[in-house]
């Protein structure tokens, strides 16, 4: 062998050994997708219109608070729109103050428009709007991913999607139990904890009859579950609790599965140090009043306040311990900024996935078979130099996907298949060439090498085509499809190596031994 | 081994024929599709909701069928794979003016409910899938765009390696292909699934394989056939490269033969759309882009003779026109 040929074939060697490296063994090397592990596939959308109202009640209560202390009496502070609310009925001879006092709070998040008879509009300028739904986004991201690690799934992937910009990706593998994880990631988990000013009554009238019917200023009506510590059913109950919360979710230091004082499973939660001298003073203020937990706006308990607490609670109610433990798990890693909505749910369960391997790998196997089986009939020996060149294009396939962790699906494994159905094309091409050239009695050497110069452009040119089409199904596809277009991709690429620098280097390994009179082609 | 001796069919003289049929397939599966009032979507496009269960026991579908009854009106019912694996396909459409959310997923609980209620014996759920419209129609987008780009894309890296009349061709091959393909998977039943619209996009690649092969030999045979018509040129590339053709469209159809019958359920779509997808382009390069190439390349040819004014022909023409007005008075 001239030292030529032995350096290409030292190259050929490395980089199928490269590969092997890379891949082996496939089973801890090869990322499988859910369509082939088993698992569950979301597509969430973060309501960031959520967020926006929720910073026009904050701020309209700011500017309701601010007023009342200046003495301010305005007809009506209402949220209009997420993003706007108004205030209507300002007395004219105010009106300079009301304007200063507005402007305090809004601290220029808004813009404030008047309108005729003393009213007013706030709206929310447009690039705090953005900024807003972007948070809510990404702060929604990442109380999921704290979620979703809790739940204990093996490598899940949480991620943005879409083009919207409010979409979120959830992948978990290996999950069966699809409806808890489901809850867990889109419970809102907003705890609160109000002073009650009346209650427990059984209708919502009962309770505001002494109001004269109507909600006071500052209060609203809850309801909640009232009888739970004697297992009889439920009945709701009402309650009349201070709106603004003493302490919210926002203080938690931390939450976790206890047992409450009849060894019923519950939730006992610490608070942080802001929270712990906020909850120490309403509690000192209003002993003997009821405290109520609220839970995404209904009553979990109303317990009796005895003493001062300062730093952790307990909330009861009839839970299963999971229950206990989802909403601590929940309460954990904090509120959701906006509620979500599911749009895209696909699972599979483990036994389909094992399945679709085993059917993968018997039609890769199959067909394989059959073209090399073809080629060796068709083209003789020369066949064997496809069928080592196809096999030599599936390994460096698979270790290039297993160097970029690429994830191989099952639309993966038929793109493993149409690689070596195309690996094939080249050699044809080559070989077909090969005999036009022996046609004109070149003899051996030089007809292979004119082969080869010919057909190379050609195979370029057949390449970038499919490479083009696999680019764009890459950018089209999610998940699955994505799968196809990377082994498509990489397929293309690793068979323009081997059909090229591989095939031709077998050819000249053999041929410069010794002189060669015919080829078996 | 040669399957063909020094081929010598005289292809574009068959292409009559050639368009007749494609016409007539495209046109029929067009026909089909309008009947049935529109592509066939599947629920990736269409949203809706996708449940495949196992049962333990043989159950007919009709009682399946009846077990839904309370579950939906439009629900549909199928064998999923081989009839004697007891796996049923169950399909619910998409749940018009409904709120996404809670309600997305109302639709597969509900199916799961009903069929643990009925008494068809106990099963596995083996996958869902629950695309809401928003999905939906995102993925619909999506889709036709990434066709476009594709061929667009190819287009203009063919009219780059070779001539505009040749990428053209390729890409009306490539359009022939795609509804050659819709039309059999009308005719069979099959619908447009992620999975089947990725296959489409790979035929574009694909088709356009052979396409470039046989252009490559047209350009190199143009060189050295100086004095032949386009035409005969076209025909005499297409002979030479015929063995190669053959060979690549059998090896690569077997590999997805073995995909289509051993691959799984999941992909038979995927499978066959790439079997009439293969079939289609070696058919479409071979009469349809080579037919596009003579007929841009005579009608550039023939209209370049007329506005060169070519009037030395012209003149010529009218010369021979009084010459014979002068015979036939004469007589």
């Amino acid at each position: 062998m001239n030292t030529n040929v032995r350096w290409k074939a030292l190259t050929i060697v490395t980089v199928l050994g490269l590969a092997v490296l890379a891949f082996y063994p496939p089973q801890e090397r090869v990322r499988l997708g859910l369509d082939l592990k088993g698992g569950v596939h979301l597509v969430l959308r973060v309501q960031t219109d959520d967020a926006l109202r929720l910073e026009s009640e904050t701020t309209s209560e700011r500017i309701r608070q601010a007023l009342q202390d200046a003495s301010v009496s305005v007809g009506e502070i209402s949220v209009v729109a997420p993003a706007q609310f108004s205030v209507t009925g300002v007395p004219s001879d105010r009106d300079t103050e009301f304007r200063r006092i507005a402007d305090d709070q809004i601290l220029g998040v808004f813009n404030r428009e008047s309108r005729a008879g003393g009213a007013y509009d706030f709206r929310l300028k447009p690039n705090i709007e953005v900024t807003l739904r972007n948070e809510a986004v990404d702060q929604a991201l990442q109380t999921i991913e704290r979620r979703v690690n809790e739940l204990g799934v093996a490598e899940p992937i949480v991620a943005k999607a879409g083009t919207g910009g409010d979409q979120i990706l959830v992948q978990l593998p290996g999950v069966t139990d699809v409806g808890r994880a489901k809850e867990i990631i889109r419970s809102t988990a907003l705890l609160e904890l109000k002073i009650v000013e009346a209650g427990p009554a059984s209708t919502r009238e009962a309770l505001l009859d002494a109001r004269g019917g109507v909600e006071p200023p500052q209060m609203e009506v809850v309801s909640g579950v009232s009888d739970f510590s004697t297992g009889t059913t439920p009945d709701v109950a009402f309650y009349l609790v201070r709106t603004v919360a003493a302490v919210s979710g926002r203080d938690l230091r931390n939450a976790r599965a206890t047992l409450d004082e009849n060894n019923q499973p519950a939730v006992g939660f610490s608070l942080n140090g802001e929270g712990a001298r906020k909850f120490g003073r309403v509690t000192g203020d209003n002993i003997g009043r009821q405290l109520a937990i609220i839970l995404d706006g209904r009553v979990q308990s109303a317990p009796r306040i005895e003493g001062r607490i300062t730093d952790d609670g307990r909330i009861t109610g009839s839970f299963t311990q999971q229950e206990a433990q989802d909403l601590s798990l929940i309460l954990r890693s904090g509120a959701l900024p906006a509620s979500l909505t599911y749009l895209e749910e696909r699972t599979v369960g483990p036994t389909l996935g094992a399945d679709s391997i085993r059917a993968g790998l018997i039609a890769s196997a199959v067909g394989l078979a059959i073209v090399a089986g073809f080629m060796l009939v068709y083209y003789k020996l020369s066949g064997i130099n496809a069928i080592l060149t196809v096999l030599g294009n599936l390994v460096i396939l698979l270790g290039f996907m297993a160097y970029v962790q690429a994830t191989m699906t099952l639309p993966g494994i038929a793109g493993f298949i149409l690689t070596i159905g195309m690996g094939v094309d080249s050699n044809v091409l080559i070989f077909e060439r090969i005999k036009e050239e022996l046609a004109t009695a070149k003899g051996v050497r030089a007809a292979v090498a004119a082969g080869f110069d010919r057909v190379f452009l050609t195979i370029l040119d057949t390449h970038v085509a499919s490479l083009i089409a696999a680019a764009f199904l890459f950018q089209f596809g999610t998940g699955p499809i994505r799968g196809f277009a990377t082994t498509l991709f990489f397929g293309l690429l690793a068979n323009i190596f081997t059909s090229v620098f591989m095939s031709r280097t077998l050819f000249e390994a053999v041929l410069s031994r010794r002189r060669v009179a015919t080829l078996s082609i | 081994m040669q399957i063909l001796k020094a081929p010598n069919y005289d292809f574009l003289k068959l292409r009559g024929y050639g368009l007749a049929l494609s016409l007539a397939v495209i046109g029929s599966g067009l026909a089909l599709m309008a009947a049935r009032g529109g592509l066939p979507l599947g629920i990736d496009f269409s949203g809706g909701t996708i449940v495949i269960v196992k049962f333990q026991d043989a159950v007919s579908h009709d009682a399946v069928r009846d077990a839904l009854n309370t579950v939906s009106n439009e629900k549909v019912v199928q064998a999923y794979g081989d009839p004697s694996a007891r796996e049923v396909l169950i399909r619910l459409p998409q749940m018009s003016g409904v709120e996404e959310g809670a309600s997305l997923e109302a639709g597969s609980t509900a199916v799961v409910a009903a069929l643990g209620q009925s008494n068809l014996g106990s099963f596995d759920v083996l996958s869902t899938e629950i695309v809401g419209p928003v999905i939906g129609a995102e993925l619909q987008r999506r889709g036709v765009y990434a066709t476009l780009a594709s061929l667009g894309g190819i287009l203009a890296y063919v009219a780059f390696r070779f001539r505009l009349s040749f990428a053209v061709g390729a890409v009306v091959a490539v359009f022939h292909d795609i509804l050659v393909t819709l039309a059999f998977l009308a005719f069979f039943g099959y619908e447009l699934s992620l999975n089947v619209v990725a296959a489409l996009l790979t035929i574009t690649g694909y088709s356009v394989n052979d396409t470039i092969v046989i252009f490559d030999r047209v350009r190199e045979n143009l060189r050295s056939m100086r004095r032949d018509a386009l035409p005969e040129v076209i025909n005499a590339s297409i002979n030479q490269t015929l063995a190669r053709t053959i060979i690549t469209s059998s090896t690569t159809g077997m590999a997805v033969l073995a995909l289509f019958l051993f691959g799984g359920e999941v992909l038979r779509g995927f499978a066959f759309t790439m079997l009439v997808g293969i079939i289609s382009g070696t058919y479409s390069t071979v009469i349809i882009a080579s037919s596009i190439v003579v007929l841009l390349t005579q009608r550039r040819v023939a209209s370049g003779r007329n506005a060169a004014g070519s009037t030395a022909s012209q003149a010529r023409n009218q010369k021979q026109a009084k010459k014979a007005k002068a015979r036939a008075r004469a007589s």
